[in-house]
């Protein structure tokens, strides 16, 4: 594979730009692999890099409907963060803050990781306390996490709204220094080209219709480009894995919602951090363009349709603007959607299945981006060894039989209990 | 925006409801042993259909009734809104 660097930059740029590689190849599919990602998806990618780099199995591939990254990973708003109070959460993610720390450098793909820092704002003196504990429990977990008074805040961002008479005045906040952004696409295309580089064949335009299972065991998959035969086939389609668990006879505690997001006309450099709102659900952060990348609740009720409605819009903006008065006398650039796959109690399950050879990876909820490099990792780990890594063992698919839920914010589905 | 026929006031804009979630969901049997599995069902398992979906609304910013929709969640077309007592 070709090494991008910045000589081969200035190599290829006196060549006029004609002999670059293509970054990944356009196979047909063959009669059988090893394992198959359904997905291609930033998961997807990442799972089958990590199969092939950290597993040796190169015989892979992922079958993706659409095009790689057209679905979540380039729609969402491109959060990193590991600020959770429990164990299984806070632990998970931080494995994902350590590979993107590094993934620039690992995908030879500069994928504009940008640690910021996330401000989560407080309103009150409880969630100052609740805050408090938060950071504690983080710090227990060696994640960073820093307690801001109002000043602070204010020193750090100071375009929010510190007047005296608003409904919901800033007490404090949360910091998590090292959360912040990263360029989406680019990690689904640094992911898909080492991927691919490494032997794993990238299918494109190809859906998945059937399964093939015998005797509780998986042998392969039926697509529009014919059957393919396979050892193993891991889940990886978020919002659409209902729909192939419907085909699998499985009812899963995941619903499929929307989600938008949208952004602004670009402005000069005004928010050098992600800040979210602690009264409703509003964040914000500025991309490297100047837009006002934003984003807030599900639009509430089952949807597969990856485009919004304008009342959640207008909610969740009413909440920027209170934060950020100034964002009225912006222009609204673009709004788009994307499908979440909801679980119950909004924790992510990453479990083998009652199949023989199936995994199942789902259940992101509005927190999928930040977690691709950690659920491609544990995925991977899963599948390979057929046995669920420890960072993953608790977001089983049997936890909501058991009782054993992850409610880090007791909110899946049902937006309202918040 | 959605426009909701309530099957009591008529059609409203979207804004005065609140969802309720999938209709076909039932409740296990009152006065009787329920099983974890039923439990687990019941509360947490939904086939979350793409395509026609039976579902409750709350008319909550208006007559505050419970009530039926038939829907589409890929195009959100509605079909036909019931009351809860009727078929749909």
């Amino acid at each position: 594979m070709q090494k991008y660097s910045v000589f081969s930059l200035i190599k290829n740029a006196f060549k006029g730009h004609k002999d670059w590689e293509v970054a990944w190849k356009d196979p047909t599919p063959k009669s059988e692999y090893d394992v198959i990602i359904i997905g291609g998806g930033g998961h997807g990618l990442a799972t089958a890099y990590y199969l092939a780099k950290e597993h040796n199995i190169t015989n892979v591939a992922i079958v993706e409907k659409g095009w790689i990254g057209g679905g979540n990973v380039g729609r969402n708003t491109t959060i990193l963060r590991s600020n959770y109070m429990h164990d299984e959460n806070g632990l998970f993610y931080e494995l994902g803050m350590d590979l993107w720390r590094r993934m620039s450098q690992d995908l030879n793909f500069n994928v504009m990781y940008s640690p910021r820092g996330i401000i989560n704002l407080a309103h009150s003196d409880a969630q100052m306390n609740a805050y408090s504990r938060r950071g504690n429990s983080m710090r227990l977990n060696g994640i960073d996490a820093v307690l801001l008074d109002r000043e602070e805040v204010k020193k750090l961002v100071p375009i929010l709204d510190f007047s005296e008479n608003v409904r919901f005045p800033i007490f404090g906040g949360l910091m998590q220094p090292s959360g912040g952004t990263a360029r989406h696409d680019a990690v689904a295309w640094g992911y898909a080209r080492q991927a691919d580089s490494m032997g794993v064949d990238i299918i494109q335009h190809c859906e998945v219709n059937g399964f093939d299972i015998v005797n509780g065991k998986i042998k392969g998959i039926k697509t529009s480009r014919g059957n393919i035969k396979a050892k193993k086939v891991g889940l990886c389609v978020a919002g659409s894995t209902s729909v192939l668990a419907e085909m699998l006879n499985m009812t899963l505690p995941i619903e499929t919602h929307l989600l938008q997001a949208c952004v602004t006309e670009p402005i000069k450099p005004i928010l050098d951090h992600v800040v979210t709102f602690g009264a409703g659900h509003f964040y914000c952060s500025q991309s490297d363009k100047g837009e006002m990348v934003m984003g807030g609740d599900l639009d509430g009720y089952n949807s597969y349709a990856q485009r919004g409605n304008l009342p959640t819009l207008q909610h969740v903006l009413t909440e920027g603007i209170a934060m950020f008065p100034f964002l009225s006398k912006l222009k609204m650039l673009r709004t788009w959607g994307g499908i979440m796959d909801m679980s119950m109690d909004g924790s992510p399950i990453i479990d083998k299945t009652h199949i023989e050879g199936l995994y199942l990876n789902c259940g992101w909820c509005y927190g999928g981006f930040k977690a691709t490099p950690a659920s491609g990792w544990t995925f991977a780990h899963t599948i390979a060894q057929d046995k669920v890594h420890k960072l993953n063992s608790s977001f089983s698919l049997n936890r909501f039989n058991t009782g054993h839920l992850i409610d880090e914010k007791g909110l899946g589905t049902k937006t309202w209990i918040s | 925006m959605l426009n909701i026929k309530c099957p009591y006031c008529g059609m409203r804009s979207q804004n005065e409801f609140a969802y309720g979630g999938d209709a076909t969901v039932k409740r296990p049997e009152l006065n009787k042993e329920v099983s974890d599995k039923e439990w687990d069902t019941f509360v947490y398992l939904r086939k979350s259909p793409r395509g026609k979906h039976l579902e409750l609304w709350h008319h909550i910013s208006g007559c505050r009734q419970w009530f039926k929709v038939k829907r589409d969640t890929v195009t959100h077309e509605i079909f036909k809104t019931a009351k809860i007592s009727e078929d749909i």
